[in-house]
């Protein structure tokens, strides 16, 4: 008996001795997370439409802005889609690869979308909870300064913007991401309001902790939560305004191209019987779409604190 | 005993504007504490008692400074904490430390204990090692009756007790001179009550702390202070020992509050008399003329309502701040 009891001892003392791992909100909302089937596979799908936009390039047979003339024109109704051929997609109008353009498209719309929330997220969520956080005057300055940017007719200015510095990516990356954060500041000041009422934030005042740091240290990762959420349904709002603004022929310039612009050239065509050149850009722009209000709805499931 | 913290004359307002008035409209003051005075000694533990709203907590905030005074001194170490601008004031908080009333609610939810406990010493002390204070952390855990291995652990892993323990061991960590005990146990059960309470006294002794000791439980109070302070509507209404101002309550309001204590036998708790204070607290907005207990005092004179009564020194540090104070005999005969 005698040496089992030290062993027993022996392992009690080590398992006091071992630091435990604590789990942590985030582990315990990714559990959450991945129980929910709908998002799970909605994560997947994402997953492989980034790797599509990403790689699909590799497996494309022609270059995205080689114009094969035999199906270009009248012809087109020619370019249906095959393997054979090596135009999985078919080809457009121009007889330009539809498989090579789709995966171009749609890593500008991804890039478009997740800049723009990431814009959103970085500049909202600090405006807002500094705002929030100092509160009387500074807050409404800050607030009233969001109201005014707000007022403004987004969609005029942005077309000005394309019109006197020229159409290109970059300045609709600035347009989108000069409106994308106001949302955003709104959210993190609201939240930051109850945060900061709360004791633990009280307790680092009376330590003596920095304001800017109490606000990264304490505000911001409470904030993220409902930001994480909200970001993920500000990515497909983000898509499909860079589509309207490709759509006005405003946005991405030829022989670049983005889902919305390719749905607006299939649309243009689709009475001559080319009825592909509209589906596969508008099958990747709804799945794309679904897949982020799926991972949203399912992160917001996983992170509200009201289900736990 | 040399004196730590001189409270003199201190004064809170708020201004406080009712709701749907232009934003220009002057506001109103609500008086949360006025013309509190008292000094704590070194070593010594300060109870602060009296119903809720009667402006212990904001005293607290005011003393730690999480809430700016309107008017007198907080002599900290002969130093005027409420003179001082932000920047010196935040090298003075290492001295002051406070423990919550939410034990939870006191600690970030996001942060692992360990950072928590830690943070008061990163925060004055940025250039201490990290295994340095990791074993500070770890030594204070074992100080305060928590298992050092659970330092990655989360505050939503632990119970009420365990995180005011956690909350206890962050106000130690930089070894203060004065903790403030914002209702420390009032959120929790009895039996980890005592707990509690007991480890805040062993704390004491061992670390030769001066503490004040807020909690609307008579009886807990009793058993860690030295000295009590009853408030009543932000203001003091009478001071002694703790001895004394159990066993000789001279105060009308501390006759009321000691009497609603419940004695553990029943047929005692049957037969006694007790005066039972009837309405509510008045509003602090528009606090009564004059004393201000008078709209609910047992013994209210015509001359209540004049001037506000000044502290009247019973000798031995005793003071009350009523002109006309009995023995509790006098009024109750047991």
């Amino acid at each position: 008996m005698f040496p089992d009891k030290a062993v027993a001892e022996g392992l009690g003392q080590a398992a006091q001795l071992a630091e435990v791992q604590g789990r942590s909100l985030w582990k315990d909302a990714r559990i959450r997370f991945f129980r929910n089937k709908a998002a799970v596979v909605a994560l997947y799908m994402l997953v492989a439409i980034c790797i599509f936009a990403f790689f699909g390039g590799w497996a494309a047979q022609h270059e995205r802005d080689a114009i094969d003339f035999a199906l270009s024109g009248p012809n087109a109704y020619k370019g249906v889609p095959s393997f054979a051929t090596g135009h999985y997609f078919g080809t457009d109008a121009d007889g330009r690869d539809l498989f090579a353009r789709t995966v171009q498209g749609t890593r500008i719309s991804l890039l478009v979308g997740i800049v723009g929330a990431l814009i959103a997220v970085i500049v909202g969520t600090l405006y807002g909870a500094i705002s929030g956080y100092f509160g009387g005057r500074t807050d409404g300055a800050m607030m009233r300064t969001v109201d005014i940017l707000m007022s403004v007719p987004y969609m005029f200015v942005l077309i000005l913007l394309l019109v006197i510095f020229g159409k290109s990516i970059l300045m609709l990356f600035v347009g989108i991401g000069l409106i994308s954060w106001l949302d955003m500041a709104r959210i993190a000041r609201g939240q930051t309001l109850t945060i900061k009422n709360k004791e633990f934030v009280e307790a680092a005042v009376a330590i003596g902790v920095r304001p800017m740091t109490i606000i990264l240290r304490h505000i911001v990762p409470n904030l993220a939560g409902i930001v994480v959420v909200y970001s993920t349904l500000l990515i497909p709002g983000m898509i499909i305004t860079e589509s309207f603004i490709s759509f006005l022929g405003l946005g991405v310039q030829e022989p670049n191209t983005s889902l919305g612009a390719l749905i607006s050239r299939g649309a243009s065509q689709m009475q001559y019987g080319v009825i592909w050149q509209l589906a596969f850009p508008l099958f990747f722009f709804i799945v794309t779409l679904f897949a982020f209000f799926f991972v949203g709805d399912g992160l917001r499931d996983a992170l509200d604190p009201k289900d736990r | 005993m040399s004196t730590i913290l001189s409270v003199q004359d201190l004064a809170v307002t708020f201004d406080v504007r009712p709701r749907g008035a232009w934003p220009w409209s002057s506001p109103l003051k609500l008086h949360a504490v006025g013309d509190v005075s008292f000094d704590l000694a070194a070593g010594e533990c300060l109870g602060v008692v009296g119903e809720s709203g009667s402006g212990k907590s904001t005293l607290a905030r005011a003393i730690v400074g999480t809430v700016p005074s309107s008017h007198g001194k907080i002599l900290f170490e002969g130093h005027d904490l409420a003179a001082m601008n932000v920047s010196q004031r935040r090298v003075h908080r290492k001295d002051v430390q406070m423990i919550f009333q939410d034990p939870l609610a006191a600690l970030n939810p996001r942060m692992p204990v360990g950072d928590i406990i830690a943070e008061p010493l990163i925060t004055h002390a940025p250039q201490t090692p990290r295994a340095e204070v990791k074993r500070r952390v770890a030594e204070l855990m074992e100080r305060v009756g928590l298992l050092p291995n659970l330092i990655n652990r989360y505050p939503h892993e632990f119970s009420g007790g365990q995180c005011q323990r956690i909350g206890i061991a962050r106000a130690l960590i930089l070894q203060p001179k004065l903790v403030i005990c914002d209702e420390p146990v009032s959120a929790l059960d009895v039996s980890v009550q005592a707990q509690v309470v007991n480890l805040l006294r062993e704390l004491q002794r061992d670390m030769g702390l001066s503490m004040i000791f807020i909690a609307h439980d008579l009886s807990v109070v009793k058993h860690v202070s030295d000295r009590i302070v009853v408030m009543y509507l932000g203001r003091l209404m009478e001071q002694a020992t703790a001895r004394r101002l159990t066993t000789d309550p001279r105060h009308p309001y501390t006759q009321a509050l000691i009497s609603s204590v419940p004695i553990p036998d029943p047929v005692l708790e049957k037969t006694r008399r007790r005066p039972v204070l009837e309405g509510e607290l008045p509003s602090p907005l528009a606090p009564p003329s004059g004393c201000v207990f008078r709209t609910r005092c047992p013994r209210v004179q015509p001359d209540c309502a004049g001037a506000r009564p000044a502290m009247v020194d019973l000798g031995d540090g005793h003071g009350v701040a009523c002109p006309h104070q009995v023995p509790m005999e006098a009024i109750a005969p047991a």
